[in-house]
């Protein structure tokens, strides 16, 4: 006794193999939905701030009046804030990458701090924004500096370097290690002779994309209490200061039209920084992929 | 010398005689003809003919990359899903040129089932492994389900082991057991035919003989074409046996033959160990 | 050069500084390791600290049930948090409508039917999509999305939660597309093979096969999405308003928690006074939803892992 009738299942077979179509042309255009939105958000961007991109706009402090407004103090105040964001939080999370990576045994305490790391990626960075306030501004006494809101960034992108650290350094051949014990090497030489010079590559690609999620923050800076109108440039670390996205938020949020406008040429702005960066990490990844 | 290339071309014309009176009592299931298949520019099929019996085992061995699996899963057009892949010529699977622009591979596929070198059984329960395919196929009846799941996992010789336990995950059994299951998901859409892809590569010799004496079941209901690394397992349990090398069929005969007689010599030194 | 090498090595190997670094390296690297411990346990005292000193004048009763948040009225100040629980979970409801059915339909095109080719285009845009700083898709929400809204259902106000909505749904799509594809193409090919040689269509073996495995993977991503929604500041503050509201309202203005944490730190509430505690409340408030959230698609993602 046969249960499976073949003439039908081949009748059927249409109507499948047409649903199976129907369903693919949705996935595919819900795709290009998303991929047509980041098109049209461009070219709103671009189309509104072209015409008050100039050499002027890079060089001229912020100002009442539209026309006038430039980005000098919020681009040189960015600049400021990944001088101080760049370091702190590549020593912390690379440091702390190693440490996992190469040292921790398999215990509860790694256990527990591989699971903390997860969750504080998972925080939102306006919650990151009260600790800055409260430790760095306030407890500490650092006031609205760069180097309070650059510490509060750094603890911000902290979890992501430390992520992609420890993948870096994981995807290091075991044998390369194993070569290096071979020859009497102690576990610091190995760490620092093959280990990090083989991880560098991927160490610099996540680190570089975590700085230009720094870049791009607005949140915390806001709740640290970065100030916008700013007429001069900070000479060192403890002045207060301004950052790009900042200054586009002000912009943003006036009501003339005009400001609008300045407000799309400094999102050029920023997204050119960022742009810059990603280049230099696509550049960095090629350039070092698949070496072994 | 003289005498090996005696012994070769009576056993070439006692096998032509064998097969010859074969194809009037058997029809065929699968007719190749002048088949070639590139993966991108390497020529991995070449010009294949091959005549494939009903109600029969038939046994393809050959060295790793003779293009033995490549053929395998054409006949199911399963070496689609590699990129970049052409093929020309003619597979007749029941007379139907299986390239025909008209002729689905869903529905080839409901025709044709495989098995897979490693047990691949679906993250469901063993009950739903075997009602998958008639369900995609259209059959909702839950009793007529039942019936067809008892049935397909009594036919691939498992249904004493598993009865108590459908509803579990299919991961939860042996390789052995997983690859039985494998099988019962096959029957379970009355194929007319089955493609096994080394079948017993990843198993313990215990349920490599479980299925060897399965596939000598099955015979009576299906036809078998069979991949094998193992040129013992041939030898056991198929009647015809194609040969393959580099892309192509060296020699096609029925089993005792060539492995008694076999009529080129590329063929005696793999069957011998000589290379492979 | 009298020396043999083995000998120059025996001579540097009894220096105590070598030794020294040895052990003294780790303990460093230790000590930094717990840095990020410190920033969760400092993010957990300061809220905790600060919200205990805003209960010594708000009850804590007010603050939970309360459905009215008014804190600026100098006479008659409340702080019931629903309004602004509401306004967050009106963003988060319509940033997930639009954001599920295209980013998992991504997640699967991806996985189950693109070629490498159009993978290695399609992805690269999602992580530009991903990469776009908050205050761009803020400024998009405000200046784009709202005004296009507004040409068509005129009775939408310039600030409402549909737009920024739409919005934060679009930026938390390569989120939930990126991780369900992961988890869809964890799946074995072997065991997509073994369902397409049995007749399956692709969307069968999608719909039966893949999405059925990685359903873990799929709802864990959905979830962390929620929680970025949940979390999300600048597109809110922006385009949302700042009017905090107990309805059911989409069209007219709202405010949601963070949105209230950066008006409180944009004007001058001074050091002390009640609204200032009133941001951590409201800050501890958000980090346990989004604390609860993250936990919740770690303990899916654990729980219900599919072993192939």
């Amino acid at each position: 006794m046969r249960y499976i009738e073949h003439d039908i299942v081949v009748k059927r077979m249409n109507g499948r193999n047409v649903v199976n179509k129907l369903f693919k042309s949705i996935f595919l255009l819900a795709t290009l939905s998303a991929l047509l939105a980041l098109v049209i958000l461009l070219y709103q961007i671009v189309s509104q701030g072209a015409s008050h991109l100039s050499i002027d706009f890079l060089t001229n402090f912020a100002s009442r009046f539209p026309a006038e407004a430039g980005i000098k103090a919020a681009l040189v105040g960015s600049i400021w804030l990944m001088l101080v964001v760049a370091p702190t939080s590549i020593i912390l999370g690379v440091g702390s990458a190693i440490y996992l990576e190469e040292y921790a045994g398999k215990n509860r305490i790694t256990t527990f701090i591989q699971m903390n790391i997860s969750n504080l990626a998972g925080v939102p960075s306006v919650v990151f924004g009260l600790l800055g306030l409260t430790i760095f501004v306030r407890a500490l006494a650092l006031g609205n500096s760069i180097l309070a809101a650059g510490f509060t960034m750094s603890l911000l992108i902290l979890p992501v370097i430390i992520v992609a650290s420890q993948e870096a350094i994981r995807s290091v051949p075991g044998e390369l290690r194993d070569a290096s014990y071979g020859m009497g090497a102690t576990k610091w030489q190995t760490i620092v002779r093959i280990i990090l010079p083989a991880a560098i590559p991927g160490i610099l690609t996540g680190s570089i994309l975590a700085l230009s999620r720094a870049i791009g923050e607005t949140a915390p800076l806001i709740v640290v209490g970065v100030p916008v109108i700013i007429q001069f440039l900070p000479e060192g670390v403890m002045d207060t200061f301004t950052a790009l996205p900042m200054q586009i938020y002000d912009w943003s949020s006036r009501p003339q039209q005009e400001f609008q406008q300045v407000a799309a040429a400094g999102i050029i702005v920023l997204m050119s920084v960022l742009l810059l960066m990603n280049s230099v990490a696509v550049f960095i990844r090629n350039k070092f992929e698949k070496r072994y | 010398m003289s005498t090996t290339q005696a012994i070769n071309n009576r056993s070439k014309t006692a096998g032509l005689e064998q097969e010859s009176s074969q194809a009037t009592s058997t029809s065929s299931v699968y007719d190749t003809k002048q088949l070639n298949l590139w993966y991108g520019d390497n020529h991995a099929l070449k010009n294949i003919d091959l005549d494939i019996k009903q109600n029969e085992v038939t046994a393809i061995i050959g060295p790793s990359g003779c293009g033995k699996s490549t053929y395998l899963k054409t006949l199911n057009r399963m070496v689609e899903l590699v990129p970049n892949v052409k093929t020309s010529g003619q597979i007749m699977y029941r007379g139907r040129n299986i390239f025909d622009k008209d002729y689905s591979v869903e529905e080839l596929r409901t025709r044709v089932g495989m098995v897979f070198q490693k047990p691949n059984p679906f993250p469901k329960s063993i009950y739903d492994n075997i009602a998958y395919g008639p369900r995609i196929h259209g059959i909702k009846n839950k009793k007529i389900l039942d019936e067809i799941v008892e049935k397909s996992l009594r036919g691939a010789a498992i249904w004493d082991e598993v009865k108590d336990r459908l509803n579990e995950n299919a991961y939860s059994i042996s390789g052995g057991q997983q690859q039985r299951i494998c099988i019962a998901r096959a029957l379970a859409i009355e194929p007319d035919v089955i493609l096994m892809d080394e079948p017993t590569s990843a198993l313990d010799p215990i349920s490599t003989l479980k299925i060897e004496e399965l596939v000598q079941e099955l015979k009576k209901d299906y036809s078998i074409i069979i991949v094998t690394h193992n040129m013992q397992q041939a030898a056991r349990i198929s009647d015809k046996t194609a040969f393959f090398l580099n892309g192509e069929v060296i020699e096609y005969d029925n089993t005792d033959t060539i492995f008694s007689n076999p009529s080129d010599k590329r063929t005696e030194d793999y069957i011998s160990g000589r290379f492979g | 050069m009298g020396q043999s090498v083995q000998e120059m090595i025996a001579q540097s190997k009894g220096k105590k500084s070598k030794k020294f670094v040895e052990k003294m390296i780790p303990v460093l690297l230790f000590l930094i390791a717990t840095v990020s411990v410190l920033t969760t346990i400092g993010i957990m005292l300061t809220l905790i600290v600060e919200t205990v000193t805003f209960f010594t004048r708000v009850s804590f009763i007010e603050f939970i049930f309360g459905t009215t948040w008014l804190p600026f009225s100098n006479l008659d100040a409340q702080f019931g948090i629903l309004p602004l629980i509401v306004g967050t979970l009106k963003i988060t409801l319509i940033a997930i409508v639009v954001a599920v059915p295209i980013g998992i339909s991504a997640a699967i095109y991806l996985s189950e039917y693109a070629t490498d080719n159009v993978r290695r285009v399609i992805k690269p845009v999602l992580e530009v999509l991903a990469g776009i700083p908050t205050i761009v898709y803020g400024f998009f929400a405000l200046t784009f999305v709202t005004p296009l809204l507004q040409s068509i259902f005129p009775e939408i106000k310039i600030f409402n939660a549909i737009s920024p909505g739409i919005v934060v749904g679009i930026m938390i799509i390569p989120m939930i597309a990126s991780l369900s594809e992961d988890a869809m193409s964890s799946v074995p090919k072997s065991i997509r093979d073994g369902a397409l040689a049995m007749g399956s269509t692709k969307f069968e073996v999608a719909m039966k096969i893949t999405v059925p495995a990685a359903i873990s993977g799929i709802i864990a991503s959905v979830v962390l999405a929620i929680s970025r929604a949940i979390g999300e500041t600048m597109i809110v503050s922006l385009a949302a308003g700042s009017t905090p509201k107990f309805d059911g309202d989409f069209t007219g203005s709202i405010q949601t928690m963070t949105a209230y944490i950066v008006q409180v730190s944009k004007g001058d509430a001074g050091y002390g006074t009640t609204i200032y505690y009133s941001i951590y409340a409201v800050g501890f408030t958000l980090f346990v939803f989004t604390l609860v959230m993250n936990i919740l698609a770690n303990y899916v993602s654990k729980r219900f892992r599919e072993e192939y």
